[in-house]
């Protein structure tokens, strides 16, 4: 069974890139572009991985991150936040919310890919 | 016989009764208790000095030569203590007022203290006074002559050497009596009671002959009358030009006689004094002219040859009466003397204070008026000021010859002071009376004296060839002296003084009429003039009870500090021999306090501080207004210092509000730079992430190898849009754009954005205008107003979500603007959104990935530009935003 990634993110763009790179590598992408219901899609779909955007619209990807692991059932679900802020601040910032790691905007492809493979694998 | 040298012991007794008189008075106004010495009947015989030698001896040779004249000087005060009683009165009030002290400093006062006017008023005064003084000398020398002449044992006096030794005892004798201490004070209550005590020794004397003559001489009233009856004074005839004259002349000397000044005026305490003196001195002055027709009948009578000036003395010498000679003798001594040493007191006054002391202390400088000698100088410039004057009459003496009537030298005094009348006059009761005006009259009213009175009392060939006297200088006969423009039946005393006085007048009224008088004249001579409208002090200088020693201390602590003021009160209290704080508030304590408060707060101040304490003379305007000047200055000062806290604590909250500017504007740069990397980022990953994609995958379809170019080529626009909207916005926000002003019609602007958003005309969204309104002329950068009309047909295309997208552009114009209104019929911008849309990437939570947020705060950029306006437009139902520019830039299609 393929193993399920939600990406959260708000550029359409951005999302068929990821969407295209990750299908290759057998996963099944599923995209959400509202903040507000992004917490109720993970809930729903449960999946094994998230790729989160730091800024969207409605809700952010930090508040989405506190709520995922305020939850005991995605205390370990393996979350990857992707910014198009590189900033260090951000960064501690996702980390202690609870990120299991942190790619800046624009990323390698390459990178991406193996990052979302060794999440996968832990 | 009296030996002349007895008689000299004589006088040398007297006066060194004289002395001890003045010198008991001295001590007894030291002392404290000067109630007696204030009393009117002293202030009323001091006035006597008015009766000189001229008087005592000179009043019976002027009735023995000219009849009942005589009477004239004596009715001249007495008319003035009768009839012009106001006039004194209120010279008194100033005088008291305004610490007067001497004719000279009344006039320079009045007319704002013009030291130019102190010193003219007092070179005439001494040159007025001159003649005067070689009377009093010529009346001594002459008595003493008639004693020696009667020495059997002696030779007769040579005038010269007597006149001389005369005058170096009257110098001696003025200076032990005016400058004996060292206190400097214009008060001499010595001397006014020395002259009292000679008024009553001349009145006696006078009398004692008079009685003599009448009841000893003639035998009795009834006789006396008969003898009088058959002597040629009985054919005199009133002169009525002489008659006025004199007596108009001998009363205004009685008021501008430096030396009357100084007793009337300067010594003068209250008005209580002068009240008594009102019918007193007139009473005096008539006793004193009772006996003077009935000696000079019997004198004219026995003595035809001798000269009729000392029948006083001849007559009892004649019938061997030598102690009522003696006596006689004493009484003219007495009158020489007192008029003497007040005359050149009052003059040394006048010449230590208005010439040699402002000469001393412009030549010492600024330090001088502060150093300790002072009084010194001002007592050595008194001395030398008395040696001065007394010369003068001396050698006035000298060259008239000493042989001229007592009574014509006397005229010439009396017409010289006389100058001052309408000056002082004027000026007490005139306010328009100016310095110049005052100037200008002294002057000419002395020139005209000298030239006509004074330079022809020498005698022809005097100090005035006969050939001037009669026939002009250089030959102008209307300038022969005693018949100027040509006016030669008048006598020659009332043609001086009528010329004199009437120029002198008519030059002080024209000159003060058509000169302006500079503020402090303007002061003085309000204050003067209604002297009698403010409640005047009636002391002069500091005197205080013990019971204010307290208030004294109260007031020193305050503006000294406690410990200062204590210590000095101490201080003066032990040297006054008491224990604890609080001293005698002795004139020179006062003073003293007053120079401590002075370096404090000002020397008006601490003179107003202590006269409203120790009770002394009322604070003048003038103290008023040296109060209000120190009390400008500081607050002028305390204004300044106002002023620059102010400024101050202006330039604190400045840099305050700059700072807190500054903190703001670094958190918004942080936060703008923030947004332009999220901004920046955002395309340049999809461009990196699609073109490794096309990189690393050999597999690709064509399709999707297009598509992904595309994807990348869309990023790399909108990239290229991003940045050209920064750099406008940076632009615009520096100010730093260029406006093209051009004129274009509203309609042609409109198209031209239209066209740009919907090429070809067609697209989604419907736009509907009504094209007649858009008739309006614009000047103004139409390539940045169109890029404003763009952005806004754009956002509403881009954004408005209704099923059949429609924007409606109207366009208005009201008298002074023209508004375009953008409104769609899409769901419209909340309200809490409106407040941001018009700040950069304020982009509001959408996904369409095109437009960066930075489109309408570019719009705000461009209008404020242009000068007018864009806002969000509420209650449209739709998305509605109003475009306002003025009119100035509009201008209705031709």
């Amino acid at each position: 069974m393929r193993k399920h990634v939600l990406l959260v993110e708000d550029e359409a763009n951005i999302i068929e890139a990821v969407r295209f790179l990750l299908t290759r590598d057998g996963w099944h992408v599923e995209a959400h572009a509202d903040g507000n219901t992004a917490m109720a899609r993970i809930v729903e779909r449960q999946p094994d991985l998230v790729i989160l955007d730091l800024m969207l619209p409605g809700k952010s990807g930090l508040d989405i991150l506190r709520d995922l692991r305020g939850n005991p059932t995605f205390a370990e679900l393996p979350v990857l936040m992707l910014t198009a802020r590189g900033q260090e601040q951000d960064r501690d910032l996702a980390a202690q919310a609870g990120a299991s790691r942190f790619m800046t905007k624009p990323f390698s492809n390459v990178e991406v890919l193996e990052a979302v493979r060794e999440l996968a694998a832990q | 016989m009296t030996t002349l040298n007895s008689l000299v012991l004589v006088c040398l007794a007297y006066v060194a009764f004289l002395f001890a008189v003045a010198f008991a008075a001295e001590r007894a106004a030291v002392r404290g208790s000067r109630q007696w010495l204030r009393a009117p009947l002293i202030y009323t015989l001091s006035l006597s000095i008015y009766c000189t030698a001229w008087t005592f001896y000179g009043a019976v040779g002027y009735a023995a030569r000219s009849g009942m004249e005589f009477v004239t000087i004596y009715l001249g005060p007495s008319l003035v203590m009768f009839g012009w009683l106001w006039v004194l009165r209120k010279l008194v009030r100033i005088g008291r007022t305004h610490k007067v002290t001497s004719i000279a400093d009344l006039i320079s006062s009045r007319f704002g203290k013009s030291n130019t006017l102190a010193v003219l008023v007092t070179l005439v005064a001494v040159i007025g006074v001159t003649p005067y003084i070689a009377l009093q000398l010529q009346s001594v020398t002459l008595s003493l002559a008639i004693f020696a002449e009667l020495d059997p044992g002696g030779e007769p006096l040579n005038k010269g050497p007597a006149a001389f030794w005369i005058s170096f005892g009257l110098i001696l004798f003025t200076m032990l009596f005016g400058t004996r201490n060292l206190n400097a004070n214009e008060r001499q209550h010595g001397i006014v009671i020395a002259i009292a005590v000679e008024a009553v020794v001349k009145l006696v004397a006078l009398l004692a002959v008079g009685a003599f003559v009448v009841w000893g001489m003639a035998g009795g009233v009834g006789e006396m009358m008969q003898r009088i009856d058959q002597s040629s004074i009985a054919e005199w005839r009133v002169e009525r030009g002489r008659w006025a004259t004199v007596t108009f002349l001998a009363a205004a000397a009685f008021l501008c006689l430096p030396r009357m000044f100084q007793v009337l005026v300067v010594e003068n305490d209250d008005d209580r004094q002068l009240e008594t003196a009102s019918w007193l001195f007139p009473l005096y002055l008539f006793a004193m002219s009772l006996f003077v027709v009935p000696i000079a009948v019997m004198g004219l009578e026995m003595l035809p040859e001798s000269n009729p000036d000392l029948y006083v003395l001849t007559l009892p010498l004649l019938l061997e009466k030598d102690a009522l000679a003696v006596l006689a003798f004493l009484g003219g001594f007495s009158s020489a003397t007192s008029m003497v040493i007040v005359a050149s007191l009052a003059l040394a006054t006048m010449v230590s204070n208005h010439i040699v002391m402002p000469i001393w202390l412009s030549l010492h400088g600024e330090g001088a008026s502060v150093s300790g000698d002072v009084r010194h100088v001002v007592i050595t410039a008194r001395r030398l000021s008395i040696m001065f004057i007394i010369g003068l009459g001396y050698i006035y003496f000298r060259i008239s010859g000493g042989s001229a009537a007592l009574a014509s030298i006397g005229m010439i005094s009396f017409a010289g002071v006389a100058q001052f009348l309408p000056a002082m006059i004027g000026g007490i009761f005139w306010r328009g009376g100016t310095r110049a005006g005052a100037l200008a009259a002294v002057s000419v009213g002395f020139v005209i004296w000298v030239w006509t009175m004074l330079l022809p009392s020498f005698g022809a060939g005097g100090l005035l060839t006969p050939q001037v006297l009669a026939e002009g200088p250089w030959g102008i006969r209307a300038l022969r002296p005693q018949a100027l423009f040509g006016f030669e039946a008048l006598d020659s005393t009332v043609h001086a003084v009528w010329w004199s006085l009437s120029l002198n007048f008519l030059t002080f009224w024209c000159v003060s009429i058509f000169t302006f008088p500079r503020p402090l004249e303007r002061l003085q001579g309000a204050q003067m003039v209604n002297v009698f409208d403010r409640a005047g002090g009636t002391t002069r200088g500091w005197s205080a009870t013990a019971a204010q020693s307290e208030d004294l201390l109260i007031m020193a602590q305050r503006i000294l500090g406690p410990e200062e003021a204590r210590t000095l009160f101490r201080q003066e209290a032990s040297a006054q021999g008491y224990s604890g704080n609080l001293p005698d508030p002795s004139p020179e304590f006062l003073q003293k306090l007053e120079r401590e408060l002075a370096a404090a707060v000002g020397a008006a101040t601490a003179h107003a501080m202590i006269g409203q304490i120790a009770g002394g003379p009322g604070i003048s305007v003038e103290d008023l207004i040296a109060v209000a000047d120190e009390s400008a200055q500081i607050l002028e000062y305390s204004n300044q210092i106002e002023a620059k806290s102010a400024e101050l604590s202006r330039t604190a909250r400045q840099l305050k509000e700059a700072n807190t500017k500054l903190k703001k504007l670094s958190v918004q740069k942080d936060a703008f730079l923030s947004q332009i990397s999220h901004e920046l980022r955002t395309p340049m990953t999809s461009i990196r992430a699609f073109s490794e994609i096309l990189r690393d995958t050999d597999e690709l379809a064509v399709d999707e190898k297009t598509r992904f170019a595309s994807i990348i080529h869309d990023e790399a626009i909108r990239l290229t849009r991003l940045l050209d909207d920064l750099l406008d916005l940076s632009v615009l926000e520096n100010g730093q754009v260029t406006l093209n002003r051009q004129v274009g019609s509203l309609e042609t602007l409109l198209n031209r954005a239209v066209q740009t958003v919907q090429p070809g005309g067609d697209g989604p969204m419907k736009i509907i205008r009504r094209r007649i309104n858009e008739q309006v002329l614009l000047q103004t950068d139409l390539d940045r107003l169109t890029q404003v009309f763009i952005n806004l047909v754009s956002n509403a295309q881009k954004y408005c979500a209704a099923p059949n997208p429609r924007l409606t552009i109207q366009a208005n114009q009201t008298d002074t603007e023209v508004t375009i209104d953008f409104i769609d019929n899409g769901t419209g911008i909340s309200e809490a959104d409106q407040a941001l849309i018009f700040e950069k990437f304020s982009r509001l939570g959408d996904s369409d990935g095109s437009g960066a947020g930075l489109g309408l705060a570019i719009c705000a950029e461009i209008m404020e530009r242009l000068g007018g306006s864009i806002r969000y437009l509420p209650g449209t139902g739709g998305t509605g935003f109003r475009v306002t520019l003025p009119k100035v830039h509009a201008m209705a299609a031709q």
